[in-house]
C-alpha cells in the first residue's frame, strides 16, 4: 500500500478496462435481446409487441459492443494508452469504498448518521484533522440539510433507530 | 407582435416578490454548484428537483433555470482563479482567463467572463422570445412520424458531430434506451427487461442516472487526480467592471460571432461545450494579435463564455417547443416538467401560457440578477474554493444521496446512484460521452412511443419516414449524419491505399 511501492509498478493499460465496459455492454444487449423475444418482436392484432422497439435496440447494441471488443482486440499488443496509475487507483479505490459501506448501512441507519460517520472519517483520515473539528463540521453540515430539506422544503429524508431515540 | 404582449404579461408573472426570491436562491444555489466539483448544472439540478415538488410550477421552473444560469456562471470563477473548470464548456476560458488572473488582472477576467455570458445568454433569450412561438406553432401540425424523425435527427447529430469515437457515441445512446425501455411498457402495459424484480417496475429514473453518472463519477475522477486548490484571490471593485465593459464594446464582432456560434450549437444538440472551444478557435483566427491568445487576452475569455451561455440558454428553446432537450441539463428540466404534469412540446404554448411566458421572462431577469450578484459576490465564492477536499467530498456525496433518494423516497435508487457512478468513472476513462445516455433515457419512451404509432399508421411499413416532404428531409439529414464518420473514415482509407505508405 505504500507509495514507493507503488510508483515502481507499471502503469494499468487501458485494453482490459475497454474490454471489460465492452463485454458489460454486450451482456446486457443479450439481456434486452432475450426479454424482447419473450413478450414478442412481432406483429399482434393492435399493433407492434412490447418487444418490437427494444429487440431493435438490442440488436444495434450487440453489434456496436461487438465492434467495439473487436477493435480492442485487434490492436491488443500495439494498444499503448494508459487508463491510469497505480496510485491513482489507490484514490479512487480510497473513496470508494467508504462510498459502498455509506450506501450499504443507510438502509439500517437511515442518512443522518451515516453521513456524519463518512464526513468525519474523511476529514480525519485524508484531511487530518482533530476529532473536535471533523465532527463539528459533519453534525453542522447535516443540520443545515436537515433544516433545508425536512422544515423548509419539507422533504422527509430516511431515518434511523438513533432519530427515533432523539425523537426527530 | 403578439410575443412582446406575452411577454409583458410574463414579466407579471415572474416579478412577483416569492418569484424574484426564488430568482435569487436559485442564482446562489447554481452559482455554488457550478464551483463545486462534483456538482455540475445537470446533476445540481437533478439533486434539487424534489425540493421543488411542492412549489407551483412557474416558481419551481423558475428556480430550477436560475440555478441553470448561475451554475454557468459560476463554471467561470473556478477556471479564471484556479485553472480548474468547474464545468466541462469553461475549459476554454481557462486558456486566457488564468494567465490574466497570474498577471493579476483577475477582476478584469471576471468582469469579461460575466459580461460575455450575459451578452451571450440575452441575445439566446430574443431569440427564443422570437423563435420558439414560431416553431411551436409550426410543430403543431407534427404527427408521430414527424416527432420521431426529430428526435432521430437529435440523436444522429450526436454520432455525426461528437469529438468522442462514434461507435461510442452509439454504445451510449442505445444503452439510454435499453435502459429507458426497462419497467412496464406504457403502451400495452406488459413488464420488460425486469427478470422478475420487483424493484425495476418503475424502470430507471434519469434523475438518478444523471447524479450517478456526471456526480459520483466526477468525484472519483477528481480523488484520482488528487486535486490541491492553489488559486488566486479577487475582488471586482466597480471602476474595473465600467473600465472593462468599454474595453469589451471594441469587441462586438466577436461577440456576435460566438453568439451565433453558441446559438446554432445549442439548439442543434451539439451542447455548450464544442460550442465554447469553437468560438476560441475563431476568435483567435479573426483576431488582430493572434499572438497573444493564451498568453491571457480579453478576447480569449470574452469568446468562449458567450458562446457557451449562448448555447446554455438555446438549448432551452428545442425543449420547450420539440419537447427535445438540447444538453443533459436541459434534459433535467424537461424531466421537471414531466413531473409537474406539463407536457413539453408545442401544446405548451397553446395550454400553458402563462407558464411558458413567465419562464422565459423570468430568463431575461435570471440572467440580470445573476450578473449583480456573481460581480458582488466573488470574494466568497473564492473563498468556498479554498475548503479542502477532504471535507468538500463527503458533503457532496451525502448531497448526492439525498438527491438519489428524494426522488421516489426510494433506497434502491441510492444503489443504483453508486452503480451508476463507478460507470460514469469508467465511461469517462474510455471516453464514452455521457450526454446522448442521458438523452435517450429521458426521451426512450417517447421515441419508442412515437415510433410504434408510426409503424402502426402505415401497417408497420417503415416506408412513411418518406413519405411527406418534412418527415424524408428529417430523416435523409439524419442518415446523412449518422453515417458521416463512416464517410470519413472511408476516405482516409482510400487516401491511405492510394498513397500506399499510411500509418
Amino acid at each position: 500500500m505504500s507509495d514507493d511501492t507503488d510508483a515502481s509498478r507499471p502503469p494499468i493499460p487501458t485494453r482490459w478496462p475497454e474490454l471489460i465496459v465492452a463485454c458489460v455492454l454486450l451482456v446486457g444487449s443479450i439481456l434486452v435481446i432475450t426479454d424482447s423475444l419473450r413478450v414478442g418482436r412481432d406483429w399482434a392484432s393492435d399493433g407492434p409487441k412490447a418487444g418490437y422497439f427494444p429487440f431493435f435496440i438490442g440488436i444495434g447494441l450487440a453489434v456496436v459492443s461487438l465492434g467495439i471488443a473487436f477493435q480492442q482486440l485487434r490492436t491488443w499488443r500495439s494498444d499503448q494508452r494508459v487508463f491510469s496509475e497505480r496510485h491513482e487507483i489507490a484514490g479512487v479505490i480510497a473513496i470508494l469504498w467508504p462510498m459502498v459501506v455509506y450506501v450499504a448501512a443507510m438502509k439500517w441507519l437511515g442518512l443522518y448518521v451515516t453521513s456524519i460517520v463518512l464526513i468525519t472519517y474523511f476529514m480525519r483520515r485524508h484531511g487530518k484533522y482533530g476529532w473536535g473539528l471533523s465532527a463539528g463540521v459533519s453534525v453542522g453540515v447535516m443540520a443545515v440539510l436537515y433544516a433545508v430539506f425536512e422544515r423548509w422544503f419539507l422533504v422527509p429524508l430516511p431515518k434511523g433507530p438513533v432519530e427515533a431515540m432523539l425523537g426527530l | 407582435m403578439e410575443e412582446l404582449g406575452n411577454l409583458l404579461n410574463g414579466f407579471s408573472v415572474a416579478m412577483t416578490l416569492p418569484n424574484l426570491g426564488y430568482m435569487l436562491v436559485g442564482i446562489l444555489l447554481g452559482v455554488l454548484i457550478g464551483v463545486l466539483p462534483g456538482l455540475g448544472g445537470a446533476n445540481g439540478v437533478a439533486i434539487l428537483l424534489p425540493l421543488t415538488f411542492s412549489m407551483n410550477p412557474t416558481s419551481a421552473i423558475i428556480m430550477l433555470s436560475c440555478i441553470y444560469w448561475g451554475a454557468l456562471f459560476g463554471g467561470a470563477i473556478t477556471s479564471i482563479l484556479f485553472n480548474i473548470p468547474g464545468e466541462p464548456w469553461s475549459v476554454a476560458t481557462t486558456f486566457d482567463g488564468f494567465p490574466m488572473a497570474q498577471q493579476g488582472r483577475a477582476a478584469q477576467a471576471l468582469t469579461a467572463a460575466f459580461t460575455s455570458s450575459f451578452v451571450g445568454a440575452l441575445i439566446a433569450v430574443i431569440l427564443i422570445t422570437f423563435l420558439a412561438p414560431l416553431l411551436a406553432k409550426f410543430a403543431l401540425n407534427f404527427g408521430p412520424a414527424e416527432m420521431f424523425a426529430v428526435q432521430f435527427l437529435t440523436f444522429c447529430s450526436f454520432v455525426g458531430m461528437s469529438k468522442e469515437p462514434p461507435l461510442k457515441t452509439l454504445a451510449a445512446m442505445l444503452l439510454g434506451f435499453a435502459l429507458a425501455a426497462v419497467g412496464m411498457d406504457t403502451v400495452t402495459g406488459q413488464l420488460r427487461m425486469t427478470y422478475g424484480s420487483t424493484v425495476l417496475l418503475k424502470g430507471f429514473d434519469f434523475l438518478i442516472a444523471v447524479i450517478g453518472l456526471f456526480g459520483i463519477g466526477e468525484i472519483l475522477l477528481t480523488m484520482e487526480e488528487g486535486l490541491a486548490f492553489k488559486g488566486k484571490s479577487a475582488k471586482i471593485d466597480f471602476r474595473v467592471v465600467v473600465q472593462t465593459w468599454g474595453e469589451l464594446l471594441g469587441y462586438w464582432r466577436t461577440f456576435l460571432r460566438s453568439t451565433a456560434v453558441g446559438c446554432w450549437m445549442g439548439i442543434t444538440p451539439g451542447g455548450a461545450t464544442p460550442a465554447s472551444f469553437m468560438s476560441y478557435g475563431m476568435a483567435r483566427r479573426f483576431a488582430r494579435h493572434p499572438e497573444q491568445f493564451g498568453k491571457g487576452a480579453i478576447e480569449g475569455v470574452a469568446a468562449p463564455e458567450t458562446a457557451a451561455h449562448a448555447a446554455g440558454t438555446s438549448a432551452l428553446l428545442p425543449m420547450l417547443t420539440l419537447g427535445i432537450p438540447g444538453s443533459p441539463t436541459a434534459a433535467v428540466l424537461l424531466g421537471g416538467l414531466l413531473i409537474w404534469g406539463l407536457q413539453p412540446g408545442p401544446m405548451l404554448f397553446v395550454e400553458q401560457k402563462e407558464f411558458v411566458w413567465g419562464l422565459i421572462a423570468s430568463m431575461y431577469l435570471g440572467n440580470i440578477v445573476g450578473l449583480l450578484v456573481v460581480l458582488t459576490t466573488v470574494p466568497w465564492w473564492a473563498a468556498i474554493l479554498r475548503i479542502p477536499f477532504a471535507v468538500i467530498a463527503p458533503v457532496i456525496i451525502a448531497v448526492c444521496a439525498i438527491g438519489a433518494y428524494t426522488v421516489h423516497s426510494s433506497m434502491f435508487d441510492v444503489t443504483m446512484m453508486l452503480v451508476f457512478g463507478v460507470f460514469g468513472y469508467l465511461f469517462k476513462k474510455l471516453k464514452y460521452p455521457l450526454a446522448p445516455l442521458v438523452l435517450a433515457l429521458v426521451l426512450g419512451d417517447m421515441a419508442e412511443t412515437n415510433f410504434r404509432q408510426s409503424m402502426l399508421s402505415s401497417q408497420g411499413s417503415l416506408s412513411i419516414f418518406w413519405s411527406g416532404p418534412l418527415v424524408s428531409s428529417l430523416m435523409g439529414l439524419s442518415l446523412i449524419l449518422l453515417f458521416w464518420p463512416a464517410w470519413g473514415a472511408f476516405k482516409r482509407w482510400l487516401k491511405v491505399r492510394e498513397g500506399g505508405t499510411g500509418h
